[in-house]
């Protein structure tokens, strides 16, 4: 007598817990308001990226296409994969004196781990991590590229006699 | 090579028959390789073959210095990256000995929490897509979106986050963080009887996994499971009870441990940890200490000679780090005690006479991340 | 309808010429309906899949994805039909070719509407039901033949498991047949003229369509009980190693099924194209009759087949010795008390 209550009781509970189930998907069916899917080309308008999302490391310049990098290569050495190359040069100062600066700072998207270490170890704020993210390309060579603009300087400091 | 593993495969009488699971395939959580002996649908031998990921992390490390091989790491168990950073660090930190500020202890346990969740939540979405289900799988990574949109905010990406370093923690957090976060509990908490509904109270999914895959305590012990599956049969061993490391000293949190040691005991303790894991995050995310979020360490990092090794829980169970340095920047020897390596070792013994549905079953309440065996 | 069309055949034609041309061109009306439902019910289950899992479905290729079946077509035809190497060829071609006839043999008694029916044979219950089941056969041609361990797997699970459930859906089948009195369809269907079966029967005729209800969602193949094609154990079963057109063919035979058994379920519990009537409301019941009857068939078919994507998007999987108790311990022996109950009940004429 019992197995046959335990079996028909086993057989209730069952259906019941079944039907809750379905109870929940069907209940997400009637509700369309609560679909997540954004449409990704069509809402660019609309789309948040924040500011601190890691897309690329990037140099800023002022308006004087001017930069903060004094080409110490202390990025270059916090990169844990090489993907940062340095390629300094030496120019004439007005007063003689040779100093390097930044000729080109090679970057690679590719192998970039974007692990932010390079702009840590900057001492200058000379590069930032940037937001952006459509990257796609067909030629993988175009993603190693230069962060400084051509013809772009270092910005100059002011000293305290210029004050 | 081919006389190794040729020797290796399983021997086979005239009515068994061999059969290959994976790498390639959509259950085995990775690229894991199993080869398993049937007789009828009966399984009556099993073996895992490693190493289709293997990237050679340990042996990396040993040419980056101490702050660049941090970023290795959160592509070892992917989904608790940040658990793995904050290993990294606390061992380096024990190292030099570096005092780490309150405001970043507080803050490294947050994230720690809020990983183990994001963890849990798509290894019960998952879970339900290996038992045939489809949909708790979009329901797990609604509530895990968000938690990945909050990872986005304050430390620049969702999945490898490397906002760990040694001395605190990268930026300090958005000031939407803890308005955030609170929401979030608060919409979990509210949503997490739709968990109930859809897999723990199902029958079918009941009769799949109740009675499954026994795992007897004595075996767990000299397996060296842990994590969830070895507090499923009765082991106590959460390392952030037993060694308190960052903030959790100072929060109050149940160890969850059952005895009954099959699938449906390792499905609950996971969900009750999820419950555990927003406990944490309740009483510490009303009072994140004000101050310095990092003490900057001067100059590069060279430890005292000597062995230093540092344990955590991630999500599955206890990770270790055994960092060796002789005294330069570069470390001698790094080596990763994960926790997936001892709980593959655990698959044998539970799937021996069961059927390969089983199987499935079975991996699917251990949790296994291939990379995390391979490194 | 058919009248106009005869009589222009007539017009056209001599007798006997005239009835064969009204044979082909009632086949290629059913493939046509065929084709058709198959488009519209992958559209459909895709769509409500995806609503009941928060996120959109197709939603590029055509207006709201309406043209994704299409496409999905036509990639298969440009698919390379592969054999592979030592599988056994005839078997190997033939086996889509047979499931798919049988799927298309079974609409022959299905009576859409009173005056569209194909061939209202005496016994149409019968023969959807034997037709369908030689379905098993090209199931397990397939496994055997592709040379595959794990087809053969799938197969063999697959094929005990049809011809376990085929028995269960036979006896509520029988329950229905034996409470109307008749086998044919359109008997069947007139019986239900002062009432749904699923009401008239009361608990007999509801225990007997829940069975029925699991029963055909097992001979389908279908979730919860669609171990034979799980991707997560065996990667597709038995129809792993069909590509292209082949593939696309047991994919349109399980659609077709799926369909053959949601009519046979709506001529048997739901009344067939019978409109609803409740009682003596005579003005609801004049306002039901104004829909046209095709329509009241199709729409009680959709709503069979909303059940089914249903059913498949919230449940997990069952192991295979887990369906087999279900079936021999469960449905069997409540099937057959219900039978005998329903057929007491009818003898003492306590139905409606």
């Amino acid at each position: 007598m019992n197995a046959a209550k335990r079996y028909f009781t086993s057989i209730f509970k069952a259906i019941v817990a079944l039907l809750k189930g379905m109870k929940l998907t069907g209940s997400y069916l009637l509700r369309p308001s609560k679909i997540l899917t954004q449409q990704y080309p069509e809402n660019r308008d609309t789309l948040y990226i924040p500011e601190r999302f890691k897309g690329r490391v990037f140099m800023p310049h002022d308006e004087n296409n001017e930069h903060n990098c004094t080409a110490c290569t202390l990025c270059q050495l916090a990169c844990p994969n090489g993907s940062i190359r340095i390629i300094a040069k030496n120019i004439e100062m007005p007063d003689g004196t040779k100093k390097k600066v930044l000729d080109q700072w090679v970057y690679n998207l590719g192998s970039c781990t974007l692990c932010q270490l390079c702009v840590d170890a900057c001492p200058s704020d000379a590069i930032v991590m940037d937001n952006a993210f459509e990257f796609s390309v067909y030629d993988k060579s175009r993603l190693i590229y230069n962060l400084n603009k051509p013809g772009s300087r270092l910005k100059e400091k002011k000293t305290n006699s210029q004050v | 090579m081919e006389n190794i593993i040729g020797s290796q495969i399983i021997q086979s009488s005239d009515d068994e028959f061999i059969i290959n699971v994976g790498p390639q395939h959509p259950s085995t959580h990775g690229v894991l390789h199993l080869q398993l002996k049937l007789d009828g649908e009966k399984i009556v031998d099993l073996k895992p073959f490693l190493g289709y990921i293997h990237r050679g992390i340990e042996k990396m490390s040993e040419s980056l210095n101490y702050k660049q091989f941090i970023y290795l790491t959160s592509r070892m168990d992917y989904l608790s990256a940040h658990i793995n950073n904050q290993a990294c660090c606390l061992a380096i930190e024990k190292a030099i000995q570096a005092e780490v500020p309150e405001r970043a202890r507080v803050i490294r346990t947050l994230m720690a929490e809020l990983a183990r969740l994001t963890s849990h939540q798509l290894w019960w979405g998952s879970t339900g897509l290996d038992m045939g289900a489809v949909s708790p799988f979009f329901y797990a990574f609604r509530e895990r979106e968000m938690i990945l949109e909050i990872f986005e905010e304050t430390c620049g990406s969702r999945l490898t986050m490397n906002y760990c370093v040694p001395g605190g923690v990268m930026n300090d957090i958005h000031p939407d963080f803890v308005r955030k976060v609170k929401q979030i509990i608060k919409q979990f908490r509210d949503n997490l009887h739709e968990y109930d509904e859809l897999l723990t109270n199902n029958p079918i999914f009941q009769s799949r996994t109740i009675g499954v895959g026994y795992l007897s305590r004595e075996e767990a012990i000299s397996l060296a499971c842990t994590g969830p599956v070895a507090r499923a049969s009765g082991i106590s061993c959460d390392v952030r009870k037993k060694e308190p490391y960052d903030a959790y000293d100072r929060v109050t949190f149940d160890e969850i441990i059952t005895t009954e040691g099959d699938c449906f005991a390792r499905y609950k303790v996971r969900l009750e940890e999820m419950k555990q894991s927003m406990n944490i995050i309740e009483q510490l995310i009303d009072n994140i200490p004000a101050g310095e979020y990092r003490t900057k360490i001067k100059g590069i990092i060279k430890p005292p000679a000597g062995e230093y090794y540092q344990r955590v829980e991630t999500a599955r169970g206890e990770l270790g780090i055994y960092l060796v340095s002789d005294g330069t920047n570069k470390p001698y020897r790094i080596k990763f005690r994960t926790p997936n390596f001892s709980n593959l070792g655990a698959l044998k013994p539970m799937s021996l006479g069961g059927k390969i549905g089983d199987l499935v079953a079975i991996m699917a309440s251990l949790d296994l991340i291939i990379p995390d065996i391979d490194r | 309808m058919t009248h106009w069309i005869g009589e222009k055949l007539n017009a056209l034609f001599s007798p006997e010429w005239a009835a064969y041309v009204g044979y082909i061109l009632a086949g290629l009306a059913i493939i046509i309906l065929v084709v058709v439902m198959a488009v519209v019910s992958i559209y459909l289950e895709r769509k409500i899949a995806a609503f009941m899992q928060m996120r959109l479905g197709p939603m590029r290729v055509g207006k709201w994805g309406t043209l994704q079946a299409f496409a999905d077509v036509f990639k298969l035809m440009l698919k390379e039909p592969l054999t592979p190497a030592q599988a056994d060829k005839q078997l190997f071609n033939i086996a889509p070719y047979l499931v798919l006839t049988v799927s298309f043999l079974a609409f022959a008694p299905i009576a859409f509407s009173p005056s569209l029916q194909l061939w209202d044979m005496n016994i149409g219950v019968l023969y959807i039901t034997s037709v369908s089941s030689m379905g098993v056969i090209g199931i397990l041609m397939a496994g055997w033949a592709s040379n595959n361990k794990y087809s053969l797997l799938g197969a063999m699970r697959s094929g005990a498991q049809i011809v376990s459930y085929e028995l269960s859906a036979g006896i509520a089948i029988l329950t229905i047949v034996m409470m109307s009195g008749s086998l044919s369809v359109s008997g069947i269907i007139k019986s239900q003229a002062d009432g749904w079966w699923i009401f008239k029967g009361h608990i007999p005729a509801l225990i007997a369509f829940v069975i029925f209800a699991i029963a055909s969602t097992a001979e389908l193949n279908r979730a919860p009980f669609d171990l034979a094609e799980a991707e997560q154990e065996l990667t597709a079963g038995f129809h792993t190693e069909y590509s292209g057109m082949q593939f696309a063919m047991f994919f349109l035979a399980e659609y077709t099924n799926m369909f053959i058994v949601s009519m046979l379920g709506t001529t048997l519990f739901l009344g067939g194209w019978m409109p609803l009537h409740i009682g003596n409301w005579d003005a609801f019941n004049q306002i039901m009759d104004k829909i046209p009857p095709f329509l009241w068939f199709f729409g009680k078919v959709f709503i069979s087949l909303f059940m089914f994507i249903w059913f498949r998007w919230t449940f997990p999987r069952l192991r295979i010795d887990q369906l087999l108790k279900l079936e021999w311990k469960y449905l069997l022996p409540i099937g057959m008390v219900n039978l005998v109950i329903g057929s007491i009940i009818t003898w003492l004429g306590w139905i409606f």
